[in-house]
């Protein structure tokens, strides 16, 4: 797929150097180097409402180390923050505050949702009353990681994945159209 | 104490009260209007039973029931009081100036049954959301969209 | 919706020394998960906390009555998600009992180990996230380390990290991992050395110690009032563990002490959580080295049917007294389930021992009582 060339055939850092006597001259477009800054230093915010939200903190810590990637500082506000990772259930009554979180957020902004709940309700999908089914019914999500919880190896995988889509450079719909046809 | 002696009081405190032994703990029946004074009296009586564990209700489609479980943490005997109440209009004494974990046990009970708790000093909604509609817990709940009937 | 004049309320409530009310709000970096607390404060001084809940509420009770005797063991795995495999042992005590299924021995051993080293797990995170709480950040990558041996254990023989599914009415659901025993004992000798690492880092650190000592405190009948259990009852000298008042499995034939501190302060929580730690050490030692050989489930029939009537059991998970209380009308499913969670009476203690003390003070009380919202909002 013309898509995952795009990805496998990237270069460590985006432009060519040419050697001149006293140094070297790097030429580049400027859309390939800022998007390449973004991708290595994503900052999420710290929202776990449940299970998942431990398998975050075990990535967080020292042995599965996600700050390797650059998502070494978690910000508490949402002002601070590009990335949301939803770990754990959307209720009714947290709908609200998620979607507020998000309009807080400044652009550019990106969403992974983690684990079963947050992709489409989970193992509460029957016979509750009260269980958003799936969070992209809130806000528009980016990746999806399954499992329940996932293990921390998969949530190091989607961050990768994630920092790849932004390599790229296309928007949402773009990408829907690339996969369509 | 024995069964045959908790019995013996506690007919002393509430004459119309039922017995029930067939489950593991002595289970006792009194109407809601009696529910009060039984209750303090095994707080501050004899017994002593100091610590309310669990509190709830059960919707049997003809009645809800009150389910209360008592134990003491000097003789750690437990048992069980019940109290009948009719679905049109449920209201029960609180006993939350007895044992102060009621407060917010029973205003669980309250939003998932809607069962009214005089005298309770504040009873609103703790879990649900402010403007939910209807007692998600007992069985005449109806949720087209979420609920598969059985 | 969401309202925007919710933050402050009206002026008119302004009293004359200028209370102000703010909302520590559903998302917090203190990593205890979706908790709405509405605090009234003059200047720093506390003067009512008020516990908004429902953020994480699943419904779980409702859902419980559509599923079967087997199924609803998976639920409660997600309630109390850091001591699953107690949750689970008392669900399945309760089918156990309700239709006397004969338990052999081994799976007996077995699941008291799993459930010692779920509370070790517990515990460790607790004291990382609490010291996180309070400004160190180093605790977390210590206990992190401790935990992720642990749930190497697990994941050989359960399967899976967190949310492990291996408690089953009659037993396990598989046979053990043939490196389990070598490993557990991996694990003891590695926490043995390290005990004394994390009293040098905070136990007998000064700043914590008086940001932890004489702050919050319970009396003990306030504690049997409440409804407390677990670590924050025995922490003011009330003795409620029920592994020793009402032993279950083999909990009777092995020797362990019931940790008590009389001060009810944060210090003396945090130091029974850590003394219970050592104890349960203790008894996993003992344990190891006898798991009888045999069966590892017993005889069950497919379709499992409690009979008419109700049913309670109770366990000692790590943060206290968890109840499973069913009404059968005989078929598959329970006409009505209820869970006492130890959380939800925990919860109510903490406007009682906030009132008056600094809102910094806030931090230490609420991270030694514990609190796992889901299990609060089941």
């Amino acid at each position: 797929m013309e898509l995952k060339e795009k990805i496998a055939g990237n270069e460590p850092f985006p432009g060519i150097v040419h050697d001149t006597p006293g140094g070297g001259i790097v030429v580049s477009t400027f859309d390939s180097i800022i998007n390449w800054a973004r991708s290595n230093s994503l900052w999420p915010l710290s929202f776990a409402t449940s299970c998942c939200g431990i398998e975050m903190m075990s990535t967080a810590s020292a042995k599965y180390d996600f700050s390797r990637f650059g998502f070494e500082v978690a910000r508490a506000s949402p002002r601070q923050a590009d990335v949301i990772i939803i770990a754990g259930t959307i209720v009714n009554k947290m709908a609200p505050v998620l979607k507020r979180l998000y309009d807080q957020m400044a652009d550019p902004k990106y969403v992974i949702a983690m684990g079963a709940c947050a992709i489409s309700g989970g193992p509460f999908f029957y016979n509750t009353y009260s269980v958003v089914k799936g969070a992209d019914h809130i806000i528009p999500v980016d990746v999806y990681i399954p499992g329940c919880p996932p293990r921390p190896e998969a949530l190091l995988h989607s961050l990768i994945s994630l920092q790849e889509k932004i390599k790229l450079g296309m928007t949402r719909e773009q990408i829907r159209g690339e996969f369509k046809g | 104490m024995t069964n045959e002696e908790i019995k013996e009081y506690i007919t002393t405190l509430a004459p119309a009260a039922t017995f029930d032994e067939t489950g593991e703990w002595l289970n006792i029946m009194v109407t809601a209007e009696e529910l009060k004074p039984l209750m303090l009296a095994l707080r501050n009586g004899k017994m002593q039973m100091n610590y309310l564990f669990c509190l709830t209700c059960v919707d049997f489609k003809t009645h809800l029931t009150m389910v209360y479980h008592l134990s003491a943490t000097s003789h750690r005997q437990s048992i069980v009081i019940k109290a009948n109440l009719n679905l049109e209009q449920p209201v029960i004494e609180t006993v939350c100036d007895i044992w102060r974990t009621a407060e917010f046990l029973e205003r669980e009970v309250f939003e998932m049954f809607g069962v009214h708790f005089t005298n309770h000093p504040d009873l609103r909604k703790l879990i649900l959301e402010d403007d939910f509609k209807g007692y998600p817990l007992r069985k005449d709940f109806e949720d087209p969209i979420n609920m598969i009937k059985l | 919706m969401y309202n925007q004049t919710e933050i402050i309320k009206d002026t008119s409530e302004l009293g004359a020394d200028g209370e102000l009310v703010i909302n520590m709000g559903p998302q917090h970096p203190a990593t205890h998960g979706v908790l709405h607390l509405v605090v009234t404060l003059n200047g720093e001084t506390i003067k009512k906390i008020e516990p908004h809940l429902g953020y994480i509420h699943r419904s779980i009770e409702k859902m419980c009555e559509s599923l079967t005797y087997r199924q609803f063991i998976y639920v409660t795995s997600r309630m109390d998600y850091l001591s699953s495999h107690i949750n689970n042992l008392g669900c399945a005590l309760l089918v156990e009992k309700g239709m006397q299924i004969e338990v052999p021995d081994r799976a007996k051993y077995v699941r008291v180990i799993l459930s010692e080293l779920t509370r070790i797990a517990s515990h460790e995170l607790w004291l990382g996230a609490m010291a996180m709480d309070l400004g160190a950040f180093t605790p977390f990558f210590y206990a992190f380390r401790e935990r992720e041996m642990i749930t190497d254990i697990m994941e050989d023989t359960c399967g899976a990290r967190l949310t492990m599914n291996y408690i089953v009415p009659g037993g396990l659901m598989y046979d053990l991992h043939p490196d389990f025993q070598k490993k557990v004992k991996a694990f003891i000798t590695q926490f043995k050395s390290k005990v004394t690492e994390y009293e040098d880092l905070v136990t007998n650190n000064v700043i914590f110690q008086s940001r932890t000592k004489g702050v919050g405190i319970l009396s003990a009948e306030d504690a049997i009032s409440y409804g407390c259990t677990g670590p924050v009852a025995r922490a003011s000298g009330v003795s409620c563990d029920i592994r020793k008042i009402y032993p279950y499995e083999v909990y009777d034939k092995v020797q362990f002490d019931e940790v008590l501190e009389t001060a009810g302060d944060s210090f003396a929580r945090y130091m029974v959580r850590v003394k219970e730690m050592n104890q349960s050490i203790r008894i996993i030692e003992q344990l190891i080295d006898n798991i009888p050989e045999g069966d590892f489930v017993g005889k069950t029939k497919n379709v499992l049917k409690l009979p008419k009537g109700e049913f309670y059991t109770r366990v000692e998970t790590a943060r206290g007294e968890f109840g499973v209380y069913v009404v059968s009308e005989g078929g598959t499913t329970p006409h009505r389930i209820k869970f006492r969670s130890p959380g939800f009476s925990n919860l109510s203690v903490l406007n009682h021992i906030s009132v008056g003390s600094k809102i910094g003070d806030l931090m230490a009380s609420m991270g030694t009582l514990d609190l796992v919202i889901p299990d609060i909002d089941r």
